[in-house]
């Protein structure tokens, strides 16, 4: 059994986190080669090379990698998909985009969002927003899969990889990279952040989310939101979080003004602690919060932020 | 210019989903089902295209039980001109995999000619988020997912996705698929008197078979379980009754 692992790269560098998570799950299938896809990426190979139990990576640095179109990042998977049982990658957008793909091309289906390796044919993921939890037997002679990084602990550091050349294999030129629009932070990466404080509907404005990256700040957090901040312009995209955004599972996640429907808890019910801050007492994000307060987030973010 | 809309018919998003007992599934029997959000804003974004002048003609496409029917008359009365439907399971509890859909699609493709395909970016049954990707590789044709504003300009879309930093436009040649994200735009409501006219739109109906696609599922549904529960824990009366329960859970 031997298992390709597509890297997570953004821009250049290796997105660790994503990455470490996605080995941890495909150590379980057999022997781990990292292939790292990019343009000037040598420094992600190297870093890829470091992850404990990684025993190869494959780096393929040519201009046709560099803004992670799926064609030509297809292309290059199948044209080295021989010998692999399995073909697998964190569940990021970019992932997202290119995995159904390769699966097509090699005539296999898709296992998306994987929570559990069950055996190398059988898997857990999640159906309908996280309400039920389905074991899936594939009968694919290749497996292609996406993992839930919340759902695996990143591998450590301490590996020491080969790291070879990989060809590059053409780009036919089906689609064209315009422009990235992607706003600098210093705060903690969403998916890999130890805390996460989130806004919903309730924090009213763009303005007011600011009380939400205070007291985010304040903690050294990730800012998430629901997807009714995020459509009412109060937040931008990326920070959604949910059945449709990003699947999270922070040491403490903190609510504020989020009622809780389905598709919200399907991407942060598996956080250790949850303090939901609502002024509605029947809201169902209630249900699932270990600390609940009852109270109007004007008030109640602000003085949490002052007293921690 | 002509686009082809693939539409599901899923469970309605607000409906409390029920594993079954046994662990074969979840039940749907009797459970009001409704078109694929995604794939309402796939429908409106086709027709928003056509109002601008840049379609001439929108098809519409569902592929699963005969009932997918109601869903494809939904979409006629939002706006499209005619419909496919292609009955490939009798149990709506058969879900076709996004492979086998693709691979009929790919064919519905081959006869139509369509310049453009829009899907739903994911189902919200299986949340596979396949289907687009995998009719674009099988057609050899670009692709651009996770729309949130499509323009077309030429031979050529430019599209806005939503990514995990933020947004990335890409630039995808004509004809391709693209896959629409929450906030592409916001499905208007069928008016009644478009729901009488949709009676009056031609509906196709086919078979699997009449495509020569095999759709037995590659994946054997092993078993349904409900997931682990989260209990309710406590509600605290104060901020500073919350920031002591934190201090003594070691989280901050």
């Amino acid at each position: 059994m031997a298992v390709l692992l597509i890297a997570e790269v953004n821009g250049a560098d290796l997105a660790l986190d994503a990455t470490a998570k996605a080995v941890s799950a495909a150590k379980a299938l057999g022997d781990v080669t990292v292939l790292v896809a990019g343009s000037g990426i040598g420094g992600a190979a190297d870093a890829a090379a470091k992850i404990a139990g990684v025993s190869k990576v494959l780096s393929a640095d040519d201009a046709a990698y560099a803004h992670g179109l799926a064609e030509p990042l297809a292309d290059l998977v199948v044209s080295l998909a021989g010998g692999y049982s399995h073909i697998v990658a964190p569940s990021t957008a970019s992932a997202k985009n290119a995995l159904p793909r390769i699966a097509a091309l090699l005539d296999v289906m898709v296992i998306s969002d994987v929570t559990g390796v069950v055996d190398a044919d059988t898997f857990e993921r999640p159906i309908y927003a996280g309400n039920a939890i389905q074991t899936v037997k594939s009968k694919d002679a290749t497996k292609v899969l996406t993992v839930r990084t919340a759902s695996f602990e990143a591998a450590g550091e301490g590996g020491s990889a080969s790291v070879e050349a990989a060809a590059a294999a053409g780009d036919k030129g089906l689609s064209a990279w315009v422009e990235d629009k992607v706003a600098a932070s210093d705060r903690p990466e969403l998916t890999s952040a130890k805390i996460v404080v989130s806004g919903g509907r309730g924090v009213g404005s763009e303005e007011s989310f600011g009380i939400i990256a205070a007291l985010a700040d304040k903690l050294g957090a990730a800012v998430g939101a629901s997807r009714a901040a995020v459509d009412s312009g109060f937040a931008p995209n990326d920070w959604q979080v949910g059945q449709t955004g990003k699947v999270v599972a922070p040491e403490l996640y903190i609510a504020c003004g989020i009622s809780g429907a389905i598709q919200h808890l399907a991407g942060m019910k598996d956080s250790k602690i949850i303090v939901a801050i609502n002024k509605d007492e029947e809201a169902p994000i209630f249900q699932v919060a270990d600390f609940g307060l009852v109270a109007d987030l004007f008030d109640a973010v602000p003085e949490l932020t002052s007293k921690l | 210019m002509k686009v082809l809309v693939p539409v599901k018919r899923v469970i309605d998003y607000n409906v409390k989903v029920r594993v079954k007992a046994d662990g074969s599934g979840v039940d749907l029997a009797n459970v009001k089902m409704s078109m694929n959000p995604f794939d309402e804003i796939a429908v409106e974004e086709a027709i928003r295209l056509k109002e601008k002048g840049a379609v001439e003609e929108i098809v519409v496409v569902s592929i699963g039980v005969k009932q997918a029917q109601e869903t494809l008359r939904t979409a006629l009365a939002m706006g499209a001109d005619r419909a496919i439907l292609v009955v490939a399971a009798d149990d709506v509890h058969q879900d076709i995999e996004p492979l086998a859909v693709a691979k009929i699609l790919a064919k519905i493709v081959e006869e139509e000619q369509p310049g453009l395909v829009i899907a739903g970016k994911q189902a919200i049954d299986n949340d596979m988020n396949a289907t687009g990707q995998m009719l674009s590789a099988l057609l050899g044709w670009g692709q651009a997912t996770f729309a949130s504003e499509v323009e077309i300009a030429g031979d050529a879309a430019k599209v806005t996705r939503e990514v995990d930093g933020g947004l990335q436009t890409i630039s995808v040649k004509l004809p391709a698929i693209i896959t629409a994200d929450l906030r592409l735009n916001e499905p208007r409501y069928a008016s009644l008197p478009n729901i009488m006219k949709a009676k009056k739109k031609p509906l196709d109906e086919k078979t699997a078979a009449d495509y020569g696609v095999d759709v037995s599922p590659r994946l054997e549904v092993v078993k349904t379980a409900e997931p682990a529960g989260r209990s309710a824990g406590i509600k605290v009366g104060s901020v500073d009754e919350l920031v002591a329960k934190l201090k003594d859970a070691g989280v901050v």
